[in-house]
């Protein structure tokens, strides 16, 4: 099934399940493995194995326009249920079987508005770092911004 | 013609040993780490995830390692491995204009909503060989500054154009199905979106040459540098059985917008027109090639004469492939005894024939 570009309208609760998807996307198998001992590695199941496959990325003709695809990106899929029957579901990039099992039991996790907050906690010195090395590129960057001046051509 | 051969066993495992020990090199010298190569290689892994079309630094690094280097070598290591994985579908199309800039430059407005930034670049570099990288050493760190306030909103300098109707607006998306090389030959014509994905893939050496050509009057299209943008975008994917878009990650892509001279008609005014080259990684020179030969490709639907080979789609697009290339190239070297043993017997046949001949017309000489 091709899936829909725009979506679903995403209410408030998938997007802020949206962006805890995010925060585990872009840590590390060791951040998540950590957040996950601090909430007690609850009991779970496959409800799928976690598997490796490819996502076609696509783009747009002049940045907004027609799709096109531009090339394939490696994604590990999880899908897990814990005890309570709640799933949990990660798709990340890469081919880290375990990092995408991990975001998957949190986002379970997530789920049960009584565990969120402290979801969201074990989270956080993830969420700290990523905003970290974000604003320190930034700084980069801006230290590189510039500012040309054209001059006056020979003939005028 | 290739024909089948056997025997030899003995010799390959052998000479594959050999190709380990000779990639290894000198056991005095430390060994590569994949982590190595794509931290300080990074911009050759890039080049192996464009045309290996497949985003995985890691995976990018390990093949180059695996190759020694060897470019083409190591997207054939790349294309091969992607072949090993189901699909889970195509993404939701990327973002550019969200992208959390690196870089960012216009040869077409020197004064830029969001800024112009260099950053990583070799550009204005004296291209002088640095020998202190020979000694390793510390670095200074990078300088750092507060970003302006105008930093986060960098609009397409395409979108500026846009909104005076000076350029040409994108083909809109309508919806319609995206051909997709991988899993159907291509069909010629093809259209831009399977051009674009063919270019995105091909090899960089033969896309800048087709570029370079039409700079040097083999189908010229003026091209200005609108923009070139080098950040990390947000991957989405909607997997069925959740139902909406599920961040992936981030990947850095690198986008050029190509402005060309203009396109009118009676009933319309004269406008700018459009080359777009997008690539994973920071791939400059390639996102720039591939723009210029996007416009090139364009002539027909333009209406410009189709006189050169940048503007030809079945030889740019049947020829772009590093892999295909190397694969047809590179069987040359495989026995081809049957067929040659028939092509020698011709060839003597041939040269008796001749020789007879010969030596008819000096029998005739001497006769006269």
């Amino acid at each position: 099934m091709a899936p829909d570009p725009t979506g679903p309208a995403p209410d408030h609760a998938v997007a802020d399940r949206q962006a805890v998807m995010a925060l585990c996307a872009n840590a590390n198998r060791d951040d998540l493995a950590a957040a996950l001992t601090a909430l007690g590695s609850p009991a779970t199941e496959n409800l799928r194995a976690p598997e490796t496959g490819l996502v076609m990325a696509t783009g747009r003709i002049g940045g907004d326009g027609r799709p096109f695809n531009l090339g394939e990106v490696s994604v590990t899929r999880a899908a897990i249920r814990l005890a309570d029957g709640t799933s949990g579901f990660a798709y990340h990039l890469g081919r880290d079987r375990t990092k995408a099992r991990l975001a998957a039991i949190l986002d379970a996790l997530w789920q049960d508005p009584a565990r969120r907050d402290r979801v969201e906690a074990a989270l956080a010195p993830v969420a700290r770092r990523t905003e970290a090395a974000r604003a320190r590129a930034a700084r980069h960057t801006a230290a590189t911004r510039v500012d040309f001046l054209t001059l006056a051509r020979g003939e005028d | 013609m290739y024909v089948a051969v056997k025997g030899g066993e003995a010799a390959i495992d052998n000479a594959h040993r050999l190709l380990a020990e000779v990639r290894r090199g000198d056991p005095a010298v430390p060994e590569l780490s994949v982590a190595q190569i794509r931290a300080q290689m990074a911009l050759l892994v890039d080049r192996v995830m464009t045309e290996g079309s497949l985003y995985d630094p890691d995976l990018a690094a390990l093949a180059l390692k695996q190759a020694r280097g060897d470019v083409v070598e190591a997207v054939f290591l790349v294309r091969a491995f992607r072949t090993t994985l189901p699909r889970f579908g195509a993404s939701v199309p990327v973002d550019t204009g969200a992208m959390a800039v690196e870089r960012r430059i216009s040869a077409t407005f020197k004064d830029l909503p969001g800024g112009q930034v260099l950053g990583p670049t070799f550009d204005y570099t004296h291209r002088l060989i640095d020998f202190t990288l020979a000694a390793e050493g510390d670095i200074e760190p990078a300088a750092e500054a507060e970003p302006r306030v105008d930093a986060a909103l960098c609009p397409r300098v395409t979108d500026m154009l846009a909104q005076d109707g000076l350029i040409e607006a994108s083909p809109p998306d309508e919806g319609a199905p995206v051909g997709d090389l991988t899993r159907e030959p291509v069909d010629y014509p093809a259209d831009r979106a399977l051009r674009l994905q063919a270019l995105a893939r091909g090899d960089e050496g033969f896309v800048l040459g087709l570029a370079y050509s039409t700079q040097r009057g083999y189908g010229r299209t003026h091209p200005f540098v609108g923009e070139i943008r080098v950040g990390e975008v947000a991957v989405e994917f909607v997997p069925e059985e959740l139902g909406f878009a599920v961040p992936l990650g981030r990947v850095q892509l690198t986008e050029c917008q190509m402005v060309n001279q203009f396109k009118g008609s009676g009933a319309a005014p004269p406008q700018f027109t459009r080359g777009y080259g997008l690539s994973f990684g920071q791939s400059e020179r390639k996102a720039m090639a591939m723009a210029l030969v996007d416009r090139a490709l364009r002539a027909e639907e333009l209406g410009e004469p189709v006189t050169s080979p940048a503007q030809d789609q079945e030889f740019v697009l049947a020829h772009c492939d590093s892999l295909q290339a190397t694969g047809f190239v590179e069987h040359l070297k495989l026995p081809h005894y049957v067929d040659f043993q028939a092509e020698l017997e011709l060839v003597r046949r041939l040269r008796t024939e001749f020789e007879r001949k010969s030596e008819t017309v000096e029998m005739q000489e001497a006769a006269e």
